[in-house]
């Protein structure tokens, strides 16, 4: 036991100190922080300019209708000739022309947005939603539908999800929320693996390389130190996880209040949602917003509600079993190959149920209890990527400790598997291994 | 007082048999050599004695009780392909083998510290390996072969990769450990060191070992009744004098005099020899030719062959 602490200690640290382990804990919260800032940024920068759109309507239908936002107003020229406008366009306060021509009613194609950059996405889907809207409602007008007929139309469903739990109370919940945390605790076991297992067999390559493995083979049992360096990659991985975690937020949290001090509580995801409805707006801004509110309210209610012993529990017993149900196997071809240019054929099925998974959790996302879901989250080789998902979304216990325990007993079994191709791959070189030489290998008599 | 014994070790590999009830026993405080052309099995063998594999039949004895999983505290091992983490600091990773071998953080800073000073490394300490020559990793990778200050070691063809100041240093180092009650047991393809160092063989051909004992017996045993003589005087008289029961093997020049090498073939002995030659020659030196042991190697190894 003394023994595989020691390992455990010499592959942590080796690996704590080195730079690149610093540089990656770093830049990993910096561009994680990007993704959540970047987008509230841009947000927040993109409108800034207020943009002048000449209107030349010919068909005089849309005269004072596109109504204007905050960044986006809207001239209307009368008398004046495309032409016209063309020849001190360049010098001119505009930022784009807008021609309608009169067989709008009819035509889909009869409008022309001239600029002199490629017009923004923004612009080109507010006129067009604008011209759609105005044109429907004349065309209502005309069939005799009046104006508060019209106004009443409009409305809006938000569907806020309520489950009975077996005791008999209600809780209310997002799907929203528990597709974002199933995807997220799926994709970061997914990620994790993948991670930290190359880190294991380029671990195992390198002492078998360097020659060093024979030494300490004759004072400690291969598998000791299997396990030793599996348990502490793994460790590196938490602490990485760990660090990454507190760095995040102590980003977003100091950005937040040196770049956005006015969003007080908001975050920046309203941010974002508010930019997006705010192309909506010719519709009274303040109804999108209290919907907004809404929203907002049931998400922090069903963020409330999901059952976090359960949701953290099972996501550190299904990370650790993911993890260590392939860190062995990492470890096993990391000892058949001389050079990790060789490891290919390997890493194949390996890959294969990995990749499986997140295609099965994408599938699970939408129908957490089809019979693709459910089988995916007992096999083992898959189950801790699409258990993950199913999870938030509520599991029977018995379905969750079947599936536990199928992992456990899987990764004893890999592990017990590959301890036999592992102790003797260490001390192999020079030759061509292939799946029969593994057989053979575990089938060896020690 | 017998230390360590191998009886009836079988070890067989997917293709073919590595070691076919192999037998040796080394006494205590001596210095085993374990000989044998490349591809016999010395290597096997040695792993076996270290518990990095398990042979398929027979047993290893430590002091006349069958190895235990903590007898690999009282081994130091040195294998044949070297190498230390090479990102590794030399101090640290020194720290971690001698560790690895049992000895608390303490003793082993200790000691380390007393060997460093003594080959002169301390300024190593803070290196990482990768920046240290073929040499000096060797001299790291000694020490911490020998720093738990085991009772048996093991150095599996120690000499090669030194240059000669250093394969002396580790000659006299080995020499040194058996004074202190060490025993050690090296395999080699050098017969050179053998005859100089070891006081036991065993030679292993084939998975066999087909010849084991202590040294001078048998390069005695081995020995083909030839002598050289040198002298003052024409080699044609001493030749005539010769009768049918001698034979002259080879003539040659020692030290810029001339000299001849004459086996004894039947009923005769050496003195008889030199009462024959007295009246010829001058005779300066008369000596027994002992069987190198590279010749009993060739020699073993080639009849094993034809068998």
């Amino acid at each position: 036991m003394n023994k595989i602490r020691l390992i455990i200690s010499r592959e942590y640290l080796t690996r704590v100190k080195k730079k690149s382990f610093i540089v990656m804990t770093i830049l990993g919260p910096i561009l994680f922080a990007a993704l959540f800032i970047a987008p509230a940024w841009i947000a927040s920068m993109e409108d800034t300019e207020i943009k002048t759109i000449a209107v030349i309507d010919s068909s005089s239908v849309f005269i004072n209708k596109i109504q204007d936002t905050d960044y986006i107003k809207f001239k209307y020229l009368e008398n004046t000739t495309l032409d016209d406008v063309r020849k001190g366009f360049s010098e001119s306060e505009y930022y784009a022309v807008l021609q309608i021509l009169p067989s709008i009613t009819y035509e889909p194609t009869a409008v022309h947005l001239f600029s002199k950059k490629q017009p923004g996405f923004a612009v080109k889907s507010y006129i067009s939603s604008s011209m759609e809207k105005e044109l429907r409602n004349q065309k209502l007008r005309a069939a005799g539908i009046n104006d508060d007929v019209l106004s009443s139309i409009k409305s809006d469903v938000s569907i806020r999800t309520i489950q009975w739990t077996e005791d008999g109370t209600e809780k209310e919940g997002s799907t929203e929320i528990a597709m974002a945390v199933g995807y997220a605790g799926g994709f970061l076991i997914y990620f994790f693996i993948f991670m930290f297992g190359a880190q294991i067999m380029r671990g195992v390559i390198e002492e078998k390389t360097s020659r060093i493995i024979e030494i300490i083979v004759s004072s400690v049992r291969p598998f000791q130190l299997m396990m030793g360096k599996i348990i502490g990659v793994a460790l590196v991985g938490l602490t990485q996880f760990l660090l990454w975690i507190v760095l995040t937020f102590a980003i977003i949290t100091g950005v937040k209040t040196v770049l956005f001090p006015q969003l007080g509580t908001q975050n920046a995801q309203e941010v974002v949602a508010q930019d997006m409805f705010s192309q909506n707006m010719p519709d009274s801004q303040q109804v999108v917003q209290q919907q907004n509110m809404q929203e907002f309210e049931s998400i922090f209610n069903s963020l409330k509600t999901i059952n976090y012993g359960v949701l953290i529990g099972s996501f550190i017993f299904f990370f650790l079993g993911g993890y260590l149900l392939y860190g062995s196997l990492f470890a096993a071809i990391g000892s058949a190959v001389d050079n990790e240019a060789d490891t290919q054929q390997f890493m194949f099925p390996i890959t294969i149920p990995l990749i499986l998974g997140i295609f099965v959790m994408m599938n699970a996302i939408q129908t957490p209890d089809s019979p693709v879901a459910f089988w995916f989250s007992i096999i083992p080789f898959t189950s801790p990527i699409v258990m993950m998902v199913r999870i938030p979304f509520g599991v029977p216990y018995w379905e969750l400790a079947l599936s536990m325990g199928l992992l456990v007993l899987t990764f004893i079994g890999t592990t017990w598997l590959a301890g036999k191709i592992y102790r003797t791959g260490i001390l192999m070189y020079g030759k061509k291994i292939n799946y029969k030489e593994l057989w053979k290998w575990i089938r060896y008599k020690y | 007082m017998e230390l360590l014994r191998a009886q009836d070790v079988d070890k067989r590999f997917v293709n073919h048999l590595a070691l076919d009830k192999v037998n040796i026993s080394v006494p205590e405080n001596s210095i085993y050599g374990l000989l044998g052309p490349n591809g016999a099995g010395k290597t096997t063998l040695i792993r076996i004695i270290n518990r990095i594999t398990a042979p398929d039949s027979g047993g290893i004895f430590l002091n006349g009780r069958p190895l235990q999983p903590d007898d690999v505290y009282n081994i130091g091992y040195l294998p044949e392909e070297r190498g230390l983490y090479k990102k590794m600091k030399v101090g640290e990773q020194a720290l971690y083998l001698a560790q690895l071998k049992g000895l608390s953080r303490h003793d082993a800073l200790k000691r380390l510290k007393y060997w460093f000073e003594k080959f002169e490394m301390q300024a190593w300490w803070d290196k990482k390996v990768e920046e240290l020559s073929k040499g000096m990793q060797q001299k790291v990778q000694f020490i911490t072969t020998i720093i738990h200050e085991p009772k048996l070691l093991i150095f599996d063809e120690p000499f090669s990769g030194f240059d000669p100041i250093n394969a002396n240093m580790l000659k006299q180092e080995i020499l040194e450990m058996k004074a202190k009650g060490a025993t050690i047991i090296f395999s080699t393809h050098n017969m050179g060191s053998v005859e100089e160092l070891c006081d036991h063989i065993t030679l292993i051909n084939k998975s066999k070992n087909i010849l084991e004992g202590q040294i001078d017996e048998i390069r005695n045993r081995y020995k083909s009744n030839i002598y050289e003589i040198s002298f003052h005087g024409e080699i044609e008289k001493l030749e005539k004098t010769l009768n049918a029961h001698y034979e002259l093997v080879e003539k040659l020049k020692v030290n810029g005099k001339n000299a001849v090498r004459i086996k004894l073939l039947h009923q005769t002995n050496e003195n008889e020899l030199l009462s024959l030659i007295i009246p010829t020659v001058e005779i300066l030196s008369f000596n027994e030719v002992m069987p190198g042991m590279n010749d009993i190697f060739i020699k073993v190894v080639n009849e094993n062959k034809n068998k």
